[in-house]
């Protein structure tokens, strides 16, 4: 993809000593790049932050979780935000329910009704949940966690047992609900300068709805919906 | 000589003190230590004739002589990092605090209204965590790149700034900008209705050099940017993008980013939804196929009315409001007026704006503001007078592609009302007969 137009290490080995005892250790096929800022990654470090986990399983880790191991880990974790069976709590969003609401007038996005990969549920439990403690349980528990909020949402069965061979293979129930190419412009407006239409009919005035914070003074704390 | 100035200067504290009476505590501090009162906090009389009932009028205006000009100002570095004039109290991002749960994954507005020029101050550019602020030591915090490359490495802040620098200045915008209005009019102020927009000079290595660098390996086609924060933010972006105009950014209008704003690095994306400019920048990963995350498939894509949802809807369409008047500057004065607003577009620069008294019936082109720059936010203006009679004030940007910016209706027909994002709809303020200005939609 790139042509490397690297700079003759000659001079620099030249002038420095330590630069010469480097190449070894970098390797004919590692060496630096045309600035060579910076250290080389190791395995390790890279196996230590490299969380990512996708659809077809790369990046899911050993181990393995079932349905009733992830209801002890949620009710310990999640339920305060979550609700017991994924229903959610004011704004802390809802986990569960909400099949065959989205052409409704409020779709319900859920876990169920709306995310199209299941390994993304692993890897988001992993890397942010729960909320106040991001990144603080086991594989194990993300797994146990991964199978429970599926068989809260009847994708699975519930002597379902979590891990990186079977979680590729669950189809989620909204997986062929997406298209991943933008097909937008999809309204390009004409520049219309004059007679562009007959009547104007205000719909819809905010005026009185009581719903705004205060722009002035000190941060507005007490509207509430 | 020092000495009479000295003098001068305990008579006009009289008026001072009063002053700083009505301040808060902290200003009057300030205001105290600000040298008008300079006689070591005790009041002394003597006050010269003629100077003292002049000092307490009520007013500073002419004839009257303020006594900010008869006396010594604040040395330097009584703030050694300058803060605004306490007068300018009001000038701060705003949240609504019935929209989230919790203000650690929340929003902030920039107040938009109060804005001259294209440029958002640091202090003022509007916030979207998911995960809380943290708070990195720029000496621990180290950027992974790794991958589809040939040379993995980790780039510490030192090293990244011996790379060739670029600046640009580049809007962010926050994909749910208005989101609160698809249904109907809800909150009347441009600072919540539109303050989900910012722009700034940004400072950084390109992300191609970084790329070239450790040498992307013939399979690799997408790239994963995360976060340092709680939320481990990420993002998938296709490698054409990356290698287009991204950068790492370390500075922002000139000095070292705001932790709000991903300290000490971020991704910016130009003319992208503002959650690919993703801060408090920890690894960047070449791959050969997205990784369908969290906030590009839950979230962040666009339920359309049958059902099915867009994802990968990255470019924030070209968009326009009118900042001046709006609900918070209401118009004070019949006769003529400078209505200006603000245009950008995520896919270059803007080519026109032109601005309608009568809710779109009629339209004239607007002025453009120098500089006109590709994903920049663009000021316009208008000259216009009113008559006192209610008006419908619009404003529609035209970019660089012909691409002219929709109504609420033609976005609403073809997007239906729960995308939640993307919703870059002209926006109507109505004109009241005494002045005030008001938030309404249109049929």
């Amino acid at each position: 993809m790139f042509s490397f137009h690297k700079k003759p290490r000659l001079f620099a080995s030249t002038c420095c000593g330590v630069i010469l005892a480097s190449i070894p250790i970098l390797g004919a096929a590692e060496q630096a790049g045309h600035y060579g800022y910076g250290e080389p990654a190791t395995e390790e470090q890279i196996a230590a932050w490299d969380i990512d986990v996708r659809p077809d399983g790369k990046g899911l880790p050993e181990g393995s979780g079932t349905v009733d191991e992830g209801m002890a880990v949620y009710e310990t974790y999640c339920s305060s935000c979550h609700g017991a069976f994924g229903e959610g709590m004011g704004r802390y969003p809802k986990l569960a329910g909400g099949e065959g609401s989205l052409t409704e007038d409020r779709p319900e996005k859920t876990v169920g009704s709306y995310w199209p990969y299941a390994s993304t549920l692993w890897d988001y439990i992993h890397r942010a949940m729960p909320f106040f403690a991001p990144q603080s349980l086991t594989d194990d528990q993300v797994y146990a966690l991964t199978a429970y909020v599926l068989n809260l949402n009847y994708i699975v069965d519930g002597d379902f047992v979590a891990n990186k061979e079977t979680l590729p293979q669950v189809q989620m129930p909204n997986h062929d609900g997406f298209i991943w190419e933008d097909p937008r412009p999809v309204v390009n407006n004409e520049r219309c300068m004059e007679d562009c239409k007959e009547e104007v009919t205000v719909s819809d005035s905010a005026a009185g709805k009581n719903l705004t914070p205060s722009t002035t003074g000190p941060l507005d704390e007490g509207i509430t919906e | 000589m020092l000495g009479k100035l000295r003098r001068l200067n305990q008579d006009v504290s009289k008026t001072a003190l009063e002053e700083s009476e009505r301040l808060p505590s902290e200003e009057r501090r300030r205001f105290l230590r600000s040298g008008l009162f300079t006689a070591g906090g005790a009041m002394v009389g003597g006050a010269l004739a003629g100077i003292a009932p002049k000092a307490l009028a009520a007013t500073q205006y002419p004839p009257e002589i303020p006594p900010w000009t008869r006396s010594l100002g604040a040395g330097v570095v009584t703030d050694p990092y300058g803060v605004p004039s306490p007068f300018e109290k009001d000038v701060i991002r705003r949240n609504v605090p019935w929209l989230t749960a919790d203000k650690v994954s929340s929003i902030s507005f920039t107040p938009l209204q109060h804005l001259k020029g294209i440029i958002t101050p640091n202090g003022l550019f509007f916030e979207r965590h998911h995960a809380g602020r943290p708070e990195i030591d720029p000496q621990q915090h180290r950027l992974m790149i790794h991958g589809l490359v040939d040379r993995p490495i980790i780039l510490s802040m030192e090293d990244l700034q011996r790379f060739p620098s670029v600046s640009q200045i580049n809007f962010i915008e926050c994909p749910a900008n208005g989101g609160m209005e698809w249904r109907g009019a809800q909150l009347n102020s441009l600072q919540f209705l539109h303050g989900m927009v910012s722009c700034a000079e940004w400072t950084g290595v390109r992300l191609s050099t970084l790329l070239q660098e450790v040498g992307i390996k013939p399979e690799g086609k997408w790239l994963l940017a995360e976060g340092a924060d709680g939320a481990a933010m990420t993002r998938s972006i296709p490698l054409e993008k990356a290698l287009d105009d991204v950068i790492v950014a370390y500075a922002q209008n000139g000095e070292a980013l705001r932790r709000e704003q991903g300290y000490p690095i971020r991704l910016v994306v130009p003319g992208w939804e503002g959650n690919t400019h993703v801060k408090w920048l920890r690894r960047l990963e070449v791959g050969d196929k997205p990784w369908m995350q969290r906030e590009e498939t839950s979230k962040y894509t666009d339920l359309m009315p049958d059902g099915t949802a867009h994802g990968f809807t990255w470019v924030m369409e070209a968009k326009s409001v009118i900042t001046s008047p709006c609900p918070e500057m209401p118009l004070k004065n019949k006769g003529i007026c400078q209505i200006e607003g603000l245009a950008w577009s995520g896919r270059g620069k803007v080519k026109a704006v032109d601005v309608s008294v009568d809710g779109g019936q009629s339209w004239q082109q607007a002025q453009l503001r120098e500089p006109v720059m590709s994903k920049s936010l663009t000021r316009f203006s208008l000259e216009w007078k009113w008559d006192g009679n209610p008006a419908l004030l619009q404003s529609r940007v035209i970019d660089e592609t012909g691409y002219v910016q929709p109504t609420l209706a033609q976005l609403k027909q073809a997007r239906g009302t729960n995308s939640i994002y993307h919703k870059n709809a002209i926006q109507t303020w109505k004109v009241n007969a005494d002045g005030s200005v008001v938030n309404v939609q249109l049929s």
